[in-house]
């Protein structure tokens, strides 16, 4: 049996309760065409899209309408035809609550698609570049939540070689389960992704980690793996810890290799894709389709039908909730995300985002407000949950005390941000608050220094023309003067002004010599 | 005796000429200490220090001339890492108002500007762009927000606009902000 292999363990973690079943009793449904749809251009990690249409220009379903700027980026499409009725600030999902510039377009209501590139069913004909740049092109992003652009992800050429793909379909965090809904519904597609994933990394071994407490998934991809004859793609399942879905922790699990600090999971010749990903990648592939849909979970005691539903990119949350039932009255926050890794939404009118996985509209019991903090205890409880073998008290020390080179020496930036240590903090500090806290001011400081060295440096450069203009100018001068000198100097022998003059001053002295010369003769 | 005596100057000399060479060989170009003060410095090259730029007060305060809390784009972040590095008490900012000041970027309202050009030279990072009689603009990304574009214009065209958080360079707050935050709400 393929799920006999031997599994290893990683540190920490929690057993929780997965409230998964809430959104896992409907099927997945398709939601409608929304009237208007939001795409906000950074929905990836990495540098926001490039708009490549102008207010009011029509656009097709699949359409280009926004360009990736560099190699850490994805474009975006237009999920629907319509007309792109503005250009500018939105609310985001983002934990700041800020605008950020979105293209807004509204439904023409005929979903016609626009023209889009030949599907490519021979890709074992096709080069891993022509591969990646159709993923490029789609604009996939891993859809697990992270959102790096999938085609810099899987680009492994100048690295160490790829022993195993690894495909994350743990699903770890409590409520959500899209992954889950795509696993029964679309195991097919996930199957082609893998293989085309495996073909363009050259990949010897393939697994699929998924947690123990989703068997419908489970037989669902066993099915479609022994309909696709692709036997030798392993599916591994893994105990429901929390977060066995973290990529590090999903390696270790299954291949026992830890993913150094500060390292690739390439470092130990792995690479790790969400299985919604390999999804989007068939669909890219295999049919030329951009990213323009996702699975979201709807789930949480605060609304009215929880479930998962197909939904285009860019549809209002509250559409969304709407969609699904709309709000109870025991709702008290609407979270993007999960409850331990997510945020609380300031605004529901945010638009759903390649990243977004799930909206979690949740009672006072499912997000209770924060309790007062008390001080730290250490009582170590939290180092030994933390899955990534850090000190969580240390780093909250240090990150109280602003001390931002001690928090880098206790190895902040390996913090996955999973929330296991604040959760069981008997003194209700928000640890995972602190990080966050830390590690935006270590990159502000990052981007300070960055601007200050660009400061210094055309400081510098304009002090060094400065100096070189002033040179320019006194050699000018001096040169001038010279030539004047020189002038003068040469000027008394030839000047035939001055030699006129001069002839005619000898002339009238001679004759005045000769005048007084000439009485004296007389006398 | 005579052995001793000439013993004792033979190193001498010896280790006079290793020390003439090594201060030949192995000498330090600049100075190495105003070098790391200057890289603490923000180059905002605004003068409220009093000195000519950020360089010349790092060398101020190398050469001992200056105290180290002269700096008030810098801050407090800036005086304590001055103080770490040179062993020195820190001290409250000389100018603490000027210290509290966002940080923020020059902008020129470009329908009253005469294409003087005089902002342009007072810039020390050539941070605008214009020429004669034509308009002048401010590249906002190497704008360091030093004010010294001001007092040369002569029709007071340019405003200093506090930088707005985006999504990228927003920071979360402090914990205990939102705790009494959420406490009020």
């Amino acid at each position: 049996m393929a799920d006999q292999r031997t599994t290893w363990s990683f540190y920490g973690g929690l057993r929780m309760d997965d409230h998964k079943a809430l959104s896992t009793e409907r099927p997945l449904q398709r939601m409608p065409m929304p009237a208007r749809l939001i795409l906000p251009l950074q929905q990836h990690i990495g540098h926001s899209a490039e708009p490549a249409v102008q207010v009011g220009e029509q656009v097709k379903k699949g359409q280009l309408v926004a360009n990736a700027v560099d190699f850490v980026s994805a474009p975006l499409h237009a999920p629907t035809s319509g007309t792109v009725i503005e250009i500018g600030d939105r609310p985001i999902p983002h934990p700041s609550g800020l605008n950020d510039a979105c293209i807004v377009i509204e439904a023409d209501g005929q979903d016609a698609w626009a023209e889009l590139p030949e599907p490519l069913p021979d890709y074992h004909a096709h080069s891993s570049a022509q591969l990646r740049e159709r993923i490029r092109w789609a604009g996939i992003v891993g859809l697990g939540g992270a959102a790096f652009p999938t085609a810099a992800k899987v680009n492994t050429s100048g690295q160490r070689p790829i022993d195993s793909l690894i495909i994350n379909a743990a699903e770890c965090e409590p409520y959500i389960t899209c992954d889950d809904a795509l696993m029964r519904e679309r195991a097919g597609d996930i199957v082609d992704g893998i293989v085309i994933l495996r073909h363009l990394i050259d990949a010897r071994e393939c697994l699929i980690g998924i947690e123990d407490n989703k068997p419908e998934a489970i037989a669902s991809l066993r099915q479609a793996i022994t309909q696709s004859g692709q036997q030798d793609i392993e599916i591994v399942v893994v105990p429901s810890v929390y977060p066995s879905g973290g990529e590090k922790q999903l390696i270790q699990l299954l291949t026992g290799k830890a993913v150094p600090s500060h390292g690739l999971p390439s470092a130990v010749g792995v690479l790790c894709q969400n299985v919604a990903t390999a999804a989007a990648i068939a669909d890219a592939v295999l049919r030329g389709r951009p990213l323009i849909e996702r699975i979201v979970t709807v789930t949480g005691h605060g609304v009215g039908q929880p479930g998962n539903f197909l939904v285009p990119l860019g549809t209002a949350a509250d559409v969304l909730v709407q969609h699904a039932g709309g709000y109870t009255d025991r709702v008290h926050e609407l979270i993007h995300g999960g409850p331990m890794m997510g945020f609380g939404l300031r605004d529901d009118r945010v638009p759903i985002t390649k990243g977004t996985n799930c909206l979690l509209a949740a009672s006072r019991d499912e997000a209770p407000p924060a309790e007062p903090e008390r001080p730290c205890i250490r009582c170590g409880q939290c180092a030994e949950v933390c899955p990534a073998q850090l000190l969580p008290q240390q780093l909250f020390w240090y990150a109280r005390a602003r001390d931002f080179d001690k928090v880098q020496d206790y190895h902040l930036f390996d913090c996955i941000e999973c929330g296991c240590c604040a959760y069981v903090c008997p003194a209700h500090i928000p640890l995972v608050h602190y990080y966050r806290f830390a590690k935006t001011e270590i990159w502000a400081q990052e981007r300070d220094r960055e601007k200050s060295d660009l400061a210094r440096r055309r400081h510098e450069a304009r002090q060094a023309r400065l100096e070189r203009l002033e040179r320019q100018r006194k050699a000018r001068l001096r040169k001038k003067k010279e030539a004047l000198e020189s002038k003068s100097g040469a000027s008394d022998a030839v000047d035939p002004k001055k030699a006129a003059i001069e002839a005619a001053m000898q002339r009238a002295a001679a004759k005045k010599a000769a005048q007084q010369a000439a009485p004296s003769s007389e006398d | 005796m005579i052995t001793a005596v000439l013993t004792i100057a033979g190193l001498a000399s010896l280790f006079g000429l290793i020390l003439g060479y090594s201060a030949i060989r192995f000498r330090v170009e600049g100075d190495p200490i105003a070098d790391q003060i200057d890289s603490l410095l923000p180059q905002t090259q605004c003068g409220q220090c009093a000195y000519a730029g950020c360089r010349p007060y790092a060398e101020a305060i190398a050469a001992g001339e200056a105290e180290i809390n002269r700096c008030p784009p810098g801050g407090e972040t800036t005086m304590i890492a001055l103080a770490e590095l040179l062993g020195r008490d820190p001290m409250p900012l000389e100018d603490e108002a000027a210290a509290e000041k966002p940080k923020s970027v020059a902008f020129i309202i470009e329908a009253d500007c005469i294409g003087c050009t005089l902002c342009i030279q007072a810039c020390p990072v050539d941070a605008i762009v214009g020429a004669a009689k034509q308009m002048h603009t401010v590249i906002e990304d190497e704008c360091t927000g030093c004010d010294l574009c001001l007092p040369p214009c002569p029709v007071e065209c340019i405003v200093m606009r506090p930088l707005e958080a985006t999504p990228r360079t927003w920071r979360w707050p402090f914990p205990k902000e939102i705790t009494a935050e959420a406490a009020h709400g």
